[in-house]
């Protein structure tokens, strides 16, 4: 059974975006921290570190978690997806993404990689949502810019969209 | 806001982590879901010399029905149990609780046996195990047990685990034929701590109500079948006095009892019209 010492560095790697990173961190280290000082990768904003803000939110083999609440030593191995993987190579933005610039959905953009990464697991599980749903699904983040608004109509525009493909 | 050093067992057996743990005792900590444990740590409110990683651990990750019970083990995500086709069926409390359990991106990862330990009076699931009079089982590298709910929540974040032990399951009965369940919550936003939460159970012998969120601890009473009318009106007044709810900066005690009278009453009647 591995023990990890304290204070000791350990190699950690893992699938992010489709690419092989690797890097050395202490135990202690957030997934977050990982990302954004080890990795360089700073996309993923880090918040209130308690698992509140949902700022911090990506995909850890698919399921929407908070990095702030999650050891970079327990993704070893595993698949992370974060908001740099989203648009494609020439930039060309997902859908979600077109969608908050359409409708406003970010003005700082602070809260915004974390929110993108919840609705990937969210609408991927949701195919049609109510806006209530999204609501409630929305109360994981907190956003003081838009007053959510914004958001909620871009969610709604895409499940149309969605919606739309299907027939 | 960074956790304090510690050292990391990522165990892959329960022998070995419980050996850990035997010998860490006070000093260790059991990682599950890490969703109140990793905050925590981050807030520096806790300083294990040792963490014990038990997400991993595949024998204790399973939903399954056994002797009028659905046992949930220690690795089991509250997600896992969340999307468990049978969960409307078996347990229609948990599924009408659950996702009022934090928010999908914390069920994600968090557990169900993790919200337990933790014992927060104002948390869900150990409110659904309160009311459905179900079971921890605690084990260490010595003993097994299992202790009933009332006996395992001592009071604010305290339970009755030792220092060498681990849940390694929790148990709740499986739903009564014919008997309708219920729960209600009041917060302030979807996901916050409830500043109140109802669960009831009605079925042909018993109305059976419990509340967290106001007491120290969540406390079911149980009473006639056919309480209604003014006669439950006085009930839940004495129950809500009987929480002794304190002011806080959420809400006043009394706005509390009202919660109480009030998401009674209709916790109360949900139930009833569920019942069979």
């Amino acid at each position: 059974m591995p023990r990890l010492k304290a204070g000791e560095l350990s190699r950690i790697s893992f699938e992010l975006n489709g690419r092989g990173v690797s890097g050395h961190a202490e135990p202690r280290m957030l997934l977050v921290d990982f990302l954004r000082h080890v990795v360089g990768a700073t996309g993923t904003h880090v918040g209130c570190e308690h698992g509140v803000c949902g700022a911090c939110t990506l995909r850890l083999d698919g399921a929407a978690i908070r990095s702030c609440l999650t050891f970079a030593v327990q993704a070893n191995g595993r698949r992370v997806e974060t908001v740099e993987g989203l648009a494609a190579q020439d930039g060309t933005l997902s859908r979600l993404q077109a969608a908050f610039r359409r409708h406003h959905a970010l003005q700082c953009g602070f809260c915004t990689p974390g929110i993108l990464m919840s609705l990937e697991d969210f609408l991927a599980r949701h195919a049609r949502p109510s806006e209530q749903e999204i609501r409630e699904m929305l109360s994981g983040h907190l956003c003081r810019c838009t007053g959510y608004s914004g958001i909620v109509r871009a969610v709604l525009d895409v499940v149309a969209e969605n919606a739309g493909q299907d027939v | 806001m960074k956790p304090a050093p510690f050292d990391f067992v990522l165990s892959d057996s329960l022998e070995e982590a419980l050996a850990v743990l035997t010998e860490a005792g006070e000093d260790a900590r059991i990682l599950a879901g890490g969703q109140t444990l990793t905050p925590m740590l981050n807030m520096r409110l806790v300083e294990p010399a040792v963490l014990i990683d038990i997400s991993g651990l595949h024998a204790l990750d399973y939903i399954r029905c056994e002797n009028g019970y659905i046992e949930v083990g220690a690795a089991t995500t509250q997600v896992a149990v969340e999307t468990w086709p049978d969960l409307p069926s078996q347990a229609p409390l948990l599924a009408q609780a659950l996702p009022h359990v934090g928010h999908f991106q914390t069920r994600n990862r968090g557990t169900v046996c993790g919200s337990l330990a933790f014992a927060d009076p104002s948390a869900e699931l150990p409110l659904c195990l309160a009311l459905l009079e179900g079971e921890v089982m605690l084990q260490s590298s010595a003993r097994r047990r299992v202790v009933k709910a009332a006996d395992f929540q001592l009071g604010m974040l305290s339970t009755a685990r030792q220092g060498d032990e681990m849940i390694i399951a929790a148990r709740f009965p499986v739903a009564e034929a014919g008997a309708g369940y219920a729960f209600t919550e009041m917060a302030l936003r979807h996901g916050d701590f409830a500043l109140a939460a109802v669960a009831v159970m009605a079925s042909a012998g018993r109305l059976r109500v419990a509340v967290g969120g106001v007491a120290d601890r969540p406390l079911a009473r149980n009473y006639p079948a056919d309480l209604g009318g003014d006669a439950l009106d006085d009930a839940l007044n004495e129950l809500a006095w009987d929480l002794a709810a304190a002011d806080d900066h959420h809400a006043t005690a009394r706005y509390r009892r009202e919660l109480v009278r009030r998401l009674g009453r209709q916790t109360v009647e949900e139930a009833l019209t569920c019942r069979a």
